[in-house]
């Protein structure tokens, strides 16, 4: 047990354990302290000093997120020194800021923003410092950074070292001339960064934001030459709803589809139905696999690690190129459903695919990179031509004037729009390999996941690595090579824990032969294109949300929706076929390490 | 009048030094040495004054079996170079004062953070090192001295950025608490003194407690390594007793035409002809790391803040928003009204908002650029509008 102090805040006495912030402990009885520079996810920094209280008996502020409360504080958050520090401080964040609000993409979701207008600073009192000439770095395909709206918080400076251990943005110069910067103040496109979006969903204005495309697809939809087709990822339908109205953990999918139908896009189809063949394709790989190395006694890179991720696709390309060959060939759901748009899709609709504008609604900030990478053009054309995040199409249907909470649901269109629950699990960090237990389990056994109602609790939840070993017993004949064997999986999200996965393989000393990472905490519910804010609460909201939309779905394993049947059947003959590593497959390649 | 008094204390003695006092110390029980430290009423002599003892013995207390000892020889405050000139003349006071330091609290390993520009000190100190290192063995003693280097930054002289900078990161100062007694360099409990303190605990060893108190006041003991620059025919490096007024002090040092002294640097408080008189220099009055710089009314006190300004705007490291931002709207701000772009009045809006840095900045340079700001501003109203 904690040692308990006492203290008061604003006259309201409260016991707390020894070690609590001011800031938390105030927010635990309901007293709500101004911050900017805090977030939940990071170290603390107590750099923006917005959250200045003051304690009876000290001549200066105290920043109350960085302040453990001490036995018998006395506490006031809103004194006129307060008040006065604070709507100066706030000035002084205005005074070097390029305030554009009316057209900024964070407005109305941007914390410098509200606090500017709850204390209703006066934006004259200071004379302008704001630098001239800084150029918005658009060079990346996912992240644009604007530094004229950055508020030096460093949030996004520690997203990126703490949770992501990638370091592409760090703080250089100093004094007036401090910024956030990469290394030698390269561009964003030409660095170690791996497009996760987390330092945006961590930046508290919008200095950092994705790079948009919603636009050109606006004017693809008004073509008529196009057909615009677009598919939503699963963690979309759990968080879109944040944005329009709806309670964090609001399952939206059907008002999503009807309006995306509403909008005009020619076809709404589900990132789903590619889960389902990842799960088909990346299975067997694994299988194919084991059975080399098992059966055969081949050298094969095991443990397999998943690769539906492309953060962590290009993370491991930047920091671990010497193990590449543990990645999954598998394209994520996005690219497979891309290449498919453009070869099945426009085949069975008797469509040009030149006239075909793919686009994909996506939790995630690297799938635009992905989009973009030059190998993926397996239909002969640019496989996906947007990415588009979460927030972009919350804002576009924002834009399209539609009553989005009062919508009626609709059903994704056909063909790929028929899938599982273990696909809309993909959603969550552990969903992949869920379900890919789900259907491996099964193929090699004939058996259903010896878990209650398939949910394989182990592999759930928010621990940063999450293990879990499936023995398998009576197996069908054809595997009887891997009778008695224990599979051991595991599951890192955040690329921090990916980096302990990668070093483990890196010493020879991985016990692992299965692997799920995912770029972000969460998986793709927290994904860097996700409504902002996210923290462990929204996460933990979303992820039941996603759980819950699995357990409504009348099919729980990817091998047994109809129309993932019937494409082997007709198109793609077999897992691992020709076809498959034509359309469904890729490469991966060093890079640079800064 | 009385006149200043000098004293022999911080440089004397150097040619008999040979690590006798680290010696004979070393016979001392560590309470001993802690109890003789506070009782000598030791104030740290980099700015802030913390009392060195108590420092000490807080550090001692800490159970956490690793700890450090780290001489902050930085030395960037504009105007002081008494540390160049100890550290040139009588290093083996500075490394005795971190041994015995070393010894009181329990540290095996001690850090020399060198200003970057004094690079050139290091072949002598490194040699120094080598002596010191021979007669540490020589009694037993386990307590090595490394250098590191600083890189030119000021603010890398905090004593938490300075940690932050040994450990090989950016020079930013950390949040306080924890303080250095708990969780200094590498996280562990930490000693951090400036070179002068460290050579004034040696003394206190070789003389007591009892005989270092009779030299200055209640508040502020022993004598003090001044650096004195500016409208004076006597600029140079000069040991005083402490307690002194600004008037005797200038007295001495002055040229006769004396309008102002700037006590303690760019971060220090600028005293004006009439409160010469009134003003002692030390912690009862106006303290001071050791700068003094002189100005004679051939000088503007604009171009005097003015400057200061432009260091801090340049030299904040600029992680916290009133630091960052304020110096630059106080530059910006002051030059404003001299161009008559802002009103006179602004000055007020300005100088709240130096008492707003001073209270909400995350470490002591934001803190402190109020010092100088308002007490030239006060003092010198017509200059900053005319
Ligand atoms: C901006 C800034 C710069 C400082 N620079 C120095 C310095 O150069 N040398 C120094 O001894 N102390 C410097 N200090 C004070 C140190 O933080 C620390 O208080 C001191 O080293 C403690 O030693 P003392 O107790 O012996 O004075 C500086 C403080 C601040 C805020
Ligand atoms: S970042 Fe915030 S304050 Fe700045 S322009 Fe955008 S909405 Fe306005
Ligand atoms: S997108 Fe990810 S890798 Fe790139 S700078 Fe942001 S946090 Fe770092
Ligand atoms: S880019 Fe955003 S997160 Fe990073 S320091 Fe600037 S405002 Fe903060
Ligand atoms: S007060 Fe200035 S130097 Fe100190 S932490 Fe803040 S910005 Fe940095
Ligand atoms: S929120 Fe506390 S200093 Fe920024």
């Amino acid at each position: 047990m904690a040692e308990k102090i006492k203290i008061n805040i604003d006259g309201i006495a409260l016991e707390i354990e020894k070690g609590t912030t001011i800031l938390d402990a105030a927010k635990s009885v309901n007293v709500k302290i101004p911050s900017l520079c805090y977030h939940e996810d990071l170290c603390v920094a107590g750099n923006c000093r917005v959250c200045v209280v003051e304690v009876e008996g000290r001549k200066n502020l105290v920043a109350s997120c960085a302040a453990p409360a001490e036995d018998g504080m006395v506490v006031k958050t809103t004194t006129p020194k307060v008040r006065s520090a604070r709507t100066d401080i706030i000035s002084l964040l205005v005074s070097e800021h390029n305030t554009q609000c009316t057209t900024c993409y964070r407005s109305t979701n941007c914390e410098l923003q509200s606090l500017a207008s709850e204390y209703n600073v006066d934006s004259e009192r200071y004379l302008s410092v704001l630098k001239p000439n800084i150029k918005v770095d658009k060079s990346s395909y996912s992240i644009e950074k604007d530094d004229s709206k950055c508020v030096r918080c460093q949030r996004c400076v520690r997203t990126c070292a703490e949770l992501q251990h990638v370091n592409a943005i760090t703080v250089a110069h100093k004094g007036k001339d401090m910024k956030i910067s990469t290394f030698m103040d390269l561009p964003m496109n030409d660095v170690v960064c791996v497009n996760c979006g987390q330092c945006v969903t961590h930046c508290p204005t919008g200095a950092l934001t994705e790079r948009r495309y919603y636009h050109e697809i606006w004017d693809a939809i008004g073509d008529p030459d196009k057909h615009v087709v677009i598919n939503t990822a699963p963690s979309v339908r759990v968080a879109l709803g944040e944005m329009l109205g709806f309670p964090v953990g609001t399952r939206v999918t059907g008002k999503m589809v009807t309006a995306l139908k509403k909008i005009g896009f020619n076809s709404v189809l589900d990132t789903d139905f590619t889960a389902d063949l990842t799960i088909i394709e990346e299975g067997h790989e694994f299988l194919d696999r084991v059975t080399r190395a098992l059966k055969n006694g081949e050298k094969v890179a095991l443990p397999m690690i998943t690769s539906c991720s492309p953060g962590w696709v290009k993370f491991i390309e930047h920091m671990y190129p010497e193990h590449l060959d543990h990645l999954s060939t598998c394209k994520s759901p996005q690219q497979m459903f891309g290449a498919l748009t453009k070869t099945f899709y426009a085949e069975k609709m008797g469509i040009d695919p030149s006239k075909i504008v793919s686009v994909a609604a996506m939790p995630c900030a690297a799938k635009k990179f992905e989009a973009n990478r030059p190998e993926m053009k397996s239909s002969g054309y640019q496989d996906v031509d947007a990415g588009l995040t979460t927030r972009e199409i919350g804002h576009m249907i924002k834009q399209s004037g539609l009553d989005f909470v009062n919508l009626p649901d609709s059903k994704f269109d056909s063909y790929m729009g028929e899938s599982s629950g273990a696909a809309v699990i993909f959603g969550a960090t552990g969903g992949v390999m869920e379900a890919a237990l789900r259907t491996v389990y099964e193929v090699v056994t004939g058996r259903e996941v010896p878990f209650k109602n398939l949910a394989i609790t182990p592999v759930r939840g928010l621990e940063g690595i999450k293990e879990a070993t499936i023995k398998l017993e009576k197996v069908l004949p054809a595997y009887s090579f891997l009778e008695g064997v224990e599979v051991k999986v595991a599951i890192a999200h955040g690329l921090k824990n990916a980096r302990t996965i990668m070093d483990q393989i890196k010493d020879g000393k991985s016990p692992y032969h299965f692997i799920e990472i995912m770029a972000c905490p969460g998986g793709c519910i927290g994904g860097g294109g996700q409504p902002i804010p996210t923290n462990d609460e929204i996460r933990k909201k979303r992820i039941a949300a996603i759980y819950a939309e699995d357990e409504g779905m009348p099919i729980r394993k990817s091998h047994e929706v109809p129309e993932i049947k019937k494409i082997y059947e007709s198109y793609l003959i077999k897992p691992l076929g020709h076809k498959s590593h034509e359309l469904l497959h890729t490469h991966y390649k060093k890079r640079n390490r800064y | 009048m009385e006149n200043v008094k000098r004293v022999d204390l911080i440089f004397g003695e150097y040619t008999q030094e040979k690590y006798k006092i680290l010696e004979e110390t070393m016979k001392k029980s560590n309470e001993q040495i802690i109890t003789e430290m506070i009782n000598s009423g030791l104030k740290g002599r980099g700015g802030a004054g913390f009392l060195t003892g108590m420092k000490w013995k807080f550090t001692a207390q800490e159970k956490e079996p690793t700890k450090y000892v780290v001489c902050n020889a930085d030395e960037g405050e504009p105007g002081t170079f008494k540390d160049r000139e100890i550290l040139t003349k009588v290093p083996r006071k500075v490394f005795s004062g971190m041994a015995i330091c070393g010894k009181a609290i329990g540290a095996k390993i001690g850090f020399m953070y060198l200003r970057g520009e004094y690079s050139y000190l290091v072949p002598d100190l490194m040699a120094e090192l080598d002596i010191y290192h021979e007669h540490a063995k020589r009694f037993n003693l386990d307590f090595t001295i490394e250098l590191r280097m600083g890189s030119g930054a000021y603010i890398c002289g905090e004593e938490s950025a300075l940690f932050e900078s040994i450990e090989g990161k950016r020079g930013e100062p950390r949040n306080k608490p924890p303080y250095p007694t708990v969780s200094g360099v590498f996280g562990k409990p930490t000693v951090i003194n400036n070179v002068e303190t460290f050579v004034n605990a040696v003394m206190i060893m070789k003389y007591g407690a009892e005989e270092f108190k009779k030299i200055g006041t209640t508040d502020s003991r022993g004598s003090k390594v001044f650096s004195i620059s500016g409208d004076t025919p006597k600029a140079g490096i000069y040991e005083l007793e402490l307690g002194m007024t600004v008037a005797q002090f200038v007295e001495e040092f002055g040229d006769g035409d004396t309008k102002a002294v700037q006590v303690g640097g760019a971060s220090g408080f600028c005293v004006p002809r009439k409160k010469f008189k009134d003003t002692i220099i030390g912690f009862e009055g106006v303290p001071t790391g050791g700068s003094m710089m002189i100005f004679n009314s051939s000088r503007s006190m604009y171009n005097v803040l003015h400057n200061y300004l432009d260091f801090f705007e340049e030299e904040s490291c600029g992680q916290c928003t009133p630091c960052r931002v304020g110096c630059q709207q106080l530059l910006k701000g002051i030059q404003a009204v001299k161009k008559g772009e802002k009103p006179s009045s602004y000055l007020n809006q300005l100088l709240k908002l130096s008492e707003n840095m001073k209270i909400t900045a995350k470490c002591g340079l934001g803190q402190s650029v109020a010092n100088s700001f308002s007490s030239i501003v006060d003092n010198f109203k017509e200059e900053m509008i005319y």
